[in-house]
Order: C-alpha cells, then structure tokens, then sequence
C-alpha cells in the first residue's frame, strides 16, 4: 500500500524529514506473461489499465511505453476538457469522461488540478450563431449543460475580447459549457500510472514493440526491445503511432497521422478567464495555472510522424488568437511545441475489437484524445475485460467505415487532412 | 516547411501546396465494394515512405506524386501527373 498523498502524511513526515515516500511507481522487469498488455503507456493507456485492475479485478497487467510514460501526447496537448460535441454518440461518451473528471482527483488521491472554468465557443455571424444553438440544443436534450450567451453576458466574462462591430472577426455570442475547463497534463499521466501501479500494474517504460507473436489469426503476445512478452489479450494504444504499430500486425487503419502544433506564452496575471473557441476560425485560447496563454489552432493539413510542424500554420493560429484577442499582441511566446495526431476518417475515436482475435484498438483521437482520457480509459477496459464493447464505445468501432455508420461531426467525409 | 520542385514550375515554397491523398487510396470505379472501401477509408500511413498525390493549388494547379518520407520529410521523387504529364 502506497502512502497516501494527504495533509496527514505530510505532518508524520514533517516528524522524520520526509523519509516516507516512496516512488509514485515501480521501475519493474517485464515478466513471460500478463493477462493483458496495453501498449502505450500515454494518458488513455495507463488509464485503461487502472480501470482494468480497479472495476474489473484484472491486475496481472502490463502497461509498454517505447519511451517515458506522459512524453507523448499527453504531455503535448492544450488541456482542455469538454464535452460540447453535437452528435449524440460523441456528447454522451464525452460527457460520461467529464463526470469522471469532476472526480478524479479524488478517485486517484492525486491532485490532476481539474479545473471547471468554462469553455465557450463563438459564433462570428448568424450562420455560427444558428448551429451553435442547435449544438446546445442537442447537448440540453441529454441532459448536458450549454448556455448561449450574448456579447454583454461574452464580455463580463472575457473584457479583453474584442467585442466591436467594426473587429476583423465580429462576435456575435458563444455558446458556453460551464463544467467544462482545463486540468494539468502531466499530473493526468502520473496520477493514472501511480493508481494501476498500486493496483499491481506493471508500468514498463523504455521497451519498445516491435512485432506481434501470432497463432493463426490469434495474437497471442508482442516481441520488445526488451524480449517477448506472452498475453490473452493485446490492446493498442498508441496514438499517433496507430498506423505503425497496426501495421506491425498486418492492419490498415482508417487513420492518416498528422502534426498538430501548439504554443505558449510568458507567463502573465489571469487575463483569460475561460476557455475561448472559435470553430469558424481555429484558435483556441487559455491561461495556464503557471499564467501562460496556451493557444493552439489548425493541423498542418499533411501526413508527418516528425513531431516538428510548419511555422505558417503557428502564425495563422496566432493572427487569429490577436484579432479576437487584441491584447495578446503584447506577450512573448516562450515556446511551441507539436504531436503526432491520429487523424481518423470521420473524425472519431474507434474503440473496439479488430479482425485479429486477442488484438484490440483505441485510436483516432485527431485533435481531441485528451478530454477523453477517463472515458476513452474507462470503456476500453471495459472492451479488453469483456471482448465486448461498452455501450458507450459501441459506436466506435472499426467496421463503422465498411457499414457506413461514420460518425462525423464537421461532416467532411474521409479525407483528414481537410478536417 | 521545406520546398517542393514542381515539374512545372521549379522549386516553389511548401505554402503553395496542398496534399490530397496518398496514390494507393484512388478509389478504382470497377472495384468491387470491399477494395474500394479498402481504398478510401484505410492507409498504410507508413513511419517512412509513401507517394503522395499533391497539387500546386496556389501556382500552377497541377497534380504530382510525391515519394516522400514520413519522418524525415526528404523528398525522393517528384512526378508530373494528369494531361500535363502526357506527351
């Protein structure tokens, strides 16, 4: 039993100079064999299986990152959590994520600093003012919060918008989910790998797949750079890497990888109340705990697994971030950074089995993985426990492309790199 | 952001470049329902190379191939496509 993060531990430690504490998680040896291997040891992995020990009683579990736990695109999104999604399948899942977040750190007595400041996004004409009413409509009839606000009600919350008639990009309103918010990336990784791992989870980092052991149309464990590791069941988890790794067992996926890029500003006093959308343009914008501005925007719209992105698409996502937000000009960025996405064909996660007996996927998370980590965590140990899908993630199954049940919210059709 | 040689045009910056897809997605109109789904809803997405249909949307407008590496981004191969590439 690990010692638990509370005020109480604090003062018996206060007492013998802090001797107490133990590493968050072990450093252990692969063993011949696990119940179920996860690779990818990002934020949805190690949550898949700390809810593989914790709901369903499965502890025999071995979590396999190429490299360090968080280093991927856990540690190299934007933060935001939300579940303001039109389409049914995708605003339940979500939002049965955003409960779970509410509770988080409570559920793994580690502070993930959730924080449910409200995320809105705005409408620049009357065609963006229309469907995002719809979009709150949608999400009010299964019981979600969404509130449309008008410029006023916009500027009591954000003063520093520019809320002119005569702005490059006029705001005609937003539409505002309350609960939705922020929350720190990293402490998301490590809370998730120190509950699985004081479940018994075996957290091994530097051990990279290199191939599948295969009997028949059954997998029946992975070769690593560290040996071959025997399982029942294999869940891939890879993110951007879906592709490859997929590949590796003879897959094609409906996914097409991509670099997503974002950046972030000195820090700065609180400035940015909310979190600020704009879906016609594509910027995103919010303030950080530490006071940085974090804004992101667009994909650069062309296959990479290079981890550098295209400057000009930075700068776009910058010039619009100033034309909304005038005040923006005056901040130094301090640094940027990018990820490989998972760009799916319509846009969706899939969460599911393969044609492969004993592999299953979690993958196509585009621009969007982070908000999903419980959820996306939750109902695929869910999958891998059972063989079987949850109700939640049954839509998002790999066969919905050959059935034509694609689940697309901006209704682009299979081309992501026009998504 | 690198160049690309378009067979037209020279050297131009990257910007003026759109990618649409890869060669193997072309959606054969006799494929039967399973290759064509093959087609369009699954890629290879290879950590390496792959060729690549692109166009020079802001110059030209033509098509071309790409063979272009996924990681390194180093073009190998660029080639001329559609009407302009007959002879």
């Amino acid at each position: 039993m690990k010692t638990p993060y509370s005020a109480f531990s604090l003062l018996r430690g206060a007492l013998n100079g802090q001797k107490h504490w133990e590493p968050a998680w072990r450093d252990p040896e692969p063993r011949a064999s696990y119940d179920v291997i996860i690779i990818g040891g990002g934020g949805h992995g190690l949550a898949a299986a700390y809810y593989l020990a914790k709901v369903h009683g499965i502890r025999n579990v071995a979590v396999l990152e190429k490299s360090w736990i968080g280093g991927g695109n856990v540690g190299r999104n934007t933060t935001l959590v939300r579940s303001n999604y039109r389409l049914p399948q995708l605003h339940n899942f979500f939002e049965f994520g955003l409960k779970l977040w509410h509770g988080l750190s409570d559920e793994l007595n580690y502070n993930v600093m959730f924080s449910p400041r409200g995320a809105m996004f705005l409408g620049h004409n009357d065609g963006d003012m229309i469907k995002l009413a719809e979009r709150g409509d949608a999400m009010r009839c299964d019981g979600i919060d969404a509130e449309l606000l008008s410029p006023k009600q916009i500027a009591k919350i954000e003063p520093l918008l520019d809320l002119s008639r005569d702005a490059r990009f006029p705001i005609d309103g937003a539409l505002i989910q309350w609960r939705a918010g922020t929350a720190r990336h990293d402490a998301v990784a490590w809370g998730y790998a120190r509950a699985a791992d004081a479940l018994g989870v075996d957290i091994i980092q530097k051990c990279e797949v290199t191939g599948f052991v295969r009997d028949g149309n059954r997998i029946t464990g992975v070769e690593t750079t560290r040996g071959r590791i025997l399982a029942d069941r294999t869940g891939i988890c890879v993110a951007g890497h879906s592709g490859h790794v997929a590949g590796l067992a003879g897959l094609r996926l409906p996914i097409e990888s991509q670099t997503l890029q974002a950046l972030v500003t000195e820090g700065v006093k609180p400035m940015v109340q909310s979190v600020v959308m704009s879906q016609s343009l594509h910027c995103y914008i919010s303030q950080s705990d530490k006071g940085g501005i974090v804004m992101g925007g667009d994909p650069d719209n062309w296959p990479s697994y290079a981890r550098r992105g295209q400057p000009t698409i930075t700068e776009g996502a910058i010039a619009q971030a100033v034309s909304i937000m005038p005040a923006l000009s005056r901040l130094r960025m301090l640094r940027t950074w990018s990820g490989v996405t998972d760009m799916s064909f319509d846009g969706a996660p899939i969460i599911g089995t393969t044609p492969i007996d004993g592999l299953y996927l979690n993958a196509g998370w585009c621009y969007g993985g982070f908000k999903a980590t419980p959820a996306s965590g939750w109902t695929y140990a869910h999958t891998l426990a059972t063989g079987k899908p949850h109700e939640l993630n049954a839509p998002f199954s790999l066969e919905r492309f050959m059935t034509g049940a694609t689940i697309d919210e901006t209704a682009v059709g299979p081309m992501p790199n026009h998504r | 952001m690198y160049q690309i040689a378009c067979p037209h045009c020279g050297p131009r910056a990257q910007t003026e470049f759109t990618y649409d897809r890869t060669v193997d997605s072309v959606v054969d109109p006799a494929a039967d329902a399973a290759t064509a789904m093959q087609a369009l809803y699954t890629r290879a997405n290879p950590m390496g190379l792959d060729e690549e249909i692109w166009r020079h949307t802001y110059g030209c407008r033509a098509w071309m191939v790409l063979t272009r590496h996924r990681v390194t981004h180093v073009i190998e191969a660029v080639k001329a496509i559609g009407p302009e590439a007959l002879p």
